[in-house]
């Protein structure tokens, strides 16, 4: 990506002088005046890495966050987003009091109430709803672990309608791949052992610019050691310009080049042999399977020369099996991700390098109990978003499927939403269904810390503190060594928020339910945890990470080399799913292509942004204040068009996009169109991010759902470029 | 004596700009103002493109025409390893320093003076490195002293190929760029 550069920010600068802040009004550098400085350990926020953090107050306001040294996550190194983590405190658009609508849903007009009232005003309406259609027609999208209360108050209300936008809209398709050939999923942080990889290929994962911390400090590591890096990406990526290799594939066509690849493995016998006799079950049908697809056959689908496809392939197979190829984490693309991933899996496989150094590790977590709770009621009914078992291989709940269940009454009604930090506007495909669905609810609430668009559309809004602010529940990490960390309060909240733990304690309270939150306050809760470990809660507060005992995370160091498939090895024809009726190996279909005139629209990730929660941090958007479309230097050139041009982008079904500047450049195919996911919002109360830059999300109109796993493929939508006149 | 230099390696760095929210959050620079930035470099037709990353500052010059150009002695040569910074108090604002430096390094502080890159001096009278280099997720960034031949920064520069910025303009910059 290119940054903006000095010149332009000076520009900006001088257009946002009046804007500037109380952090930038303080003197600097005055080494003359004492000040008193005080650090507290904490956990990071802005992604939902959970990075161990300091943060250093100076005179009573919040100075800086950096890493915690202790950290295996960030080992002392925050992303940027962590260490623009001030920017949350200080946000003068984040939510500040509770909100209730005073007109029609959408309208975003609000009266500020009291906690009081908000909370009772939601009791009410919970109860009605238990009474007239029982408690599991309430639902909650929660993302990351400050859900975590939230979600318990919700169990014991007697719901278990509980769906994070994580799974079918992000890394969904690749846990449920990687979970029908190894029999467990990637889990998150990713087991990817990135550090010790001598080969690592990815495939449209753009590591630098997705800012998944241990991953990128790992990316640095592995170059640093000179491993062969192969990227395969329709976008000249920051990692393209990392690697030996870089493959720019048509876009759709990943799996076809996936299997290319494994049928060269297969056909030159330079797959890990010994690996796949002892492991692999299946495998005489797998190759079967597989013969059809050479490197010829890919090349009209990908666009990949034949012999790059057979050169890279030897390149994988010469430094297995520590060559690791990348399962990705956002991969709802073109509908046929389970089978994808499973793809990425099997090649995996073929590496032999899951349990092996340089390729997947066995993540380790301490034993640190739950708190002891009552039992939760029992339902009647099951979750309400996979009626039938539609989508059998489904291990976590649908979003979409709760979507779907709240606009069409089935398989049972839902009638209220409770919406904790995900903003669903942006998050789910098709925006139109969402509002639709909402129109159905008897009772809508946002928990929240700033007015994202899926405040705008909620009966009640809720102002929670920001991670500096608050505990949190214990994050007992399950990664390279174990360790469990401690978020807690560094300083006040500014306004009237609160903190989850107390919403949900409060809430159950008004429910009737306060003895499933029989502790008096979240360090009662924390320290009970700590101490039935045998751990010291005291030293965890100083500390803010207390760490376990290394254990094995290979074979060759003790973990013992089980796989849970039905067949107990690596299931490289899965019987599974033959059973329910898809491929057993992998096949490719070719996905819908754009008409002419159109590009595909294709998004993705910034260093200095999360998703679409942190476009009002005033520090993050300094670094990047809107996003760009990205549109080949050619095209660009035959629609007249030059980079800071600013135009439109219209879709296959007519929605028209806000205004957006133009990069022209050498760093794309000639058949896509890309942008950083997040922007363009249109919240009133985000008065800072308003209208600057385009929402993707809006755009994205189409998706076509994964059979296995009910995801929601977004990278099949196309558009045209709409110049200003 | 000592002579601070920075080394900055292109094949690691991803661009994350780490180093730019870290010395923003370190130093309280103003919204709409840093004192680092990254520049992109991209050559080539597209798939064929090469590309460099850097993290760029005020260089620090040996030769530094900021510190002869102003008027107030406000910019000059600090005692410790030879780090250019501005006297705030001295500072009257006529920005000929912002006009001398080939890198666009300066900018004017909303308080009226001419702010840049101190190379965190503060930090490192205290044995810190800089906040960019003390961040940096994929450790691509080194300081040190290049008087001591045993440093690391003076290691790196004669194992691996660098290029300075603008070194025809004679200023004899102090950011080395690892390639």
């Amino acid at each position: 990506m290119e940054f903006i550069s000095r010149r332009k920010f000076l520009k900006i600068g001088g257009a946002s002088l009046a804007a500037t802040t109380a952090i930038g009004n303080a003197k600097l550098f005055d080494s003359k005046r004492a000040t008193e400085l005080r650090q507290v350990p904490t956990f990071c926020d802005i992604c939902f890495w959970k990075c161990g953090a300091i943060a250093t107050i100076q005179d009573g306001k919040l100075w800086k966050v950096e890493g915690n040294p202790k950290d295996p996550l960030s080992r002392g190194r925050l992303c940027p987003r962590g260490s623009g983590g001030i920017g949350a405190h200080y946000d003068p658009d984040r939510l500040k009091t509770p909100l209730m609508r005073k007109s029609v849903r959408g309208e975003e007009e609000w009266v500020a109430v009291s906690w009081d009232e908000a909370l009772g005003f939601i009791a009410d309406k919970m109860k009605k709803i238990k009474a007239d259609y029982g408690p599991e027609a309430m639902a909650l999208f929660s993302h990351g672990i400050g859900g975590n209360f939230l979600k318990h108050m919700l169990k014991a209300y007697g719901s278990a309608n509980i769906a994070a936008p994580s799974f079918a809209q992000c890394r969904g398709p690749r846990d449920v791949g990687f979970k029908l050939t190894f029999g467990e999923d990637v889990s998150s942080p990713e087991r990817t052992d990135i550090r010790n990889a001598e080969c690592l290929v990815l495939i449209g994962s753009h590591l630098g610019e997705n800012m998944h911390n241990t991953q990128v400090q790992e990316f640095g590591d592995a170059i640093a050691q000179d491993a062969e890096i192969i990227v395969v990406d329709p976008r000249f990526s920051v990692a393209a310009s990392k690697a030996k290799y870089y493959l720019p594939i048509k876009p759709g066509a990943d799996l076809a080049l996936l299997l290319a690849w494994m049928n060269v493995l297969v056909t030159e016998n330079l797959y890990n042999q010994d690996y796949v006799t002892k492991y692999g079950f299946g495998f005489d049908h797998f190759v079967n399977e597989i013969l059809p697809f050479t490197p010829e056959w890919a090349y009209p689908e990908t666009g990949i020369e034949p012999d790059l496809i057979r050169q890279t392939a030897r390149v994988m197979a010469r430094h297995k099996p520590a060559t690791l190829i990348h399962p990705g984490r956002h991969v709802t693309w073109y509908g046929d991700d389970a089978q994808r991933s499973r793809a990425i899996a099997l090649l995996n496989a073929l590496m032999g390098n899951w349990g092996v150094k340089g390729g997947f590790y066995y993540p380790v977590s301490m034993d640190i109990p739950g708190y002891p709770y009552p039992e939760y009621p029992h339902s009647e009914r099951p979750k309400v978003d996979n009626p039938d078992n539609k989508y059998p291989f489904a291990h976590e709940t649908i979003t979409n499927g709760i979507r779907e269940a709240t606009l069409t009454g089935n398989p049972y009604p839902i009638k209220g939403w409770l919406v904790y930090a995900t903003n669903l506007m942006h998050a789910l495909p098709n925006e139109k269904e969402t509002i639709q669905a909402i129109q159905n609810l008897d009772l809508m609430v946002v928990i929240d810390v700033i007015p994202a668009e899926i405040a705008g559309w909620a009966d009640v809004v809720l102002p929670e503190s920001v991670y500096l602010e608050r505990y949190d529940d214990l994050n007992v990490e399950w990664f390279r060594e174990p360790f469990t960390a401690l978020r807690q309060p560094v300083i006040d909240p500014p306004h009237d928020q609160k903190p989850n733990w107390w919403i949900a304690k409060t809430l159950a309270e008004k429910l009737d339910l306060g003895h499933y939150f029989p502790w008096k306050d979240i360090e009662e809760y924390l320290s009970y945890r700590i101490n039935q470990a045998g751990l010291s809660y005291e030293q965890l507060k100083s500390e803010g990470i207390l760490l376990g005992e290394k254990q094995p995370i290979y074979f060759s160091e003790g973990v013992p080399d089980v796989f849970p498939t039905p067949s107990g090895k690596i299931e490289f024809y899965s019987l599974q799913l033959a059973q329910a009726g898809f491929d057993a190996v992998p096949k490719y279909t070719k996905p819908p292509q754009p008409p002419p005139g159109y590009f595909r629209l294709l998004y993705g990730r910034s260093p200095v942004h999360s998703f679409s929660r942190t476009q009002s941090n005033r520090i993050l958007m300094d670094m990047m204040d809107e996003n760009e479309v990205w549109i080949n230097q050619d095209v660009a050139g035959r629609y007249g068009l030059k980079s800071g041009d600013y135009i439109r982008l219209k879709n296959q079904d007519g929605v028209v996009s806000n205004r957006i500047k133009v990069k022209a450049t050498e760093r794309i195919r000639t058949d896509c169109v890309y942008m950083i996911h997040g922007f363009g919002h249109n919240s009133r109360m985000l008065k800072f991010a308003y209208e600057k830059g385009v929402s993707d999300a809006q755009l994205i109109t189409q998706y076509t759902v994964d059979p296995l796993m009910g995801g929601t493929a977004m990278n099949v939508n196309f558009v045209t470029l709409e110049l200003e006149a | 004596m000592a002579r601070f230099a920075m080394v900055i390696d292109t094949v690691k760095c991803v661009g994350c700009m780490d180093c730019v929210v870290a010395c923003k959050t370190e130093n309280k620079v103003p919204e709409g103002f840093n004192r680092d930035w990254i520049t992109t470099d991209a050559k080539g037709k597209f798939p064929t493109v090469q590309m460099e990353i850097r993290s760029e500052r005020c260089n620090h010059c040996d030769n530094p025409p900021c510190v002869y150009c102003c008027p107030t002695k406000a910019s000059h040569v600090h005692d410790l390893g030879g780090v250019v910074l501005v006297h705030h108090h001295m500072c009257i604002g006529c920005k000929a320093c912002l006009a001398s430096c080939p890198y666009d390094a300066r900018f004017i502080h909303p308080d009226g003076y001419a702010d840049k890159c101190t190379f965190c001096i503060h930090r490192v009278e205290k044995g810190l490195d800089p906040a960019c280099v003390a961040v940096c997720p994929t450790h691509c960034m080194y300081f040190g002293d290049l008087d001591d031949v045993e440093s690391q920064v003076s290691k790196l520069l004669l194992e691996r190929k660098n290029h300075a910025l603008i070194p025809e303009a004679g200023t004899r910059p102090e950011i080395y760029y690892l390639i």
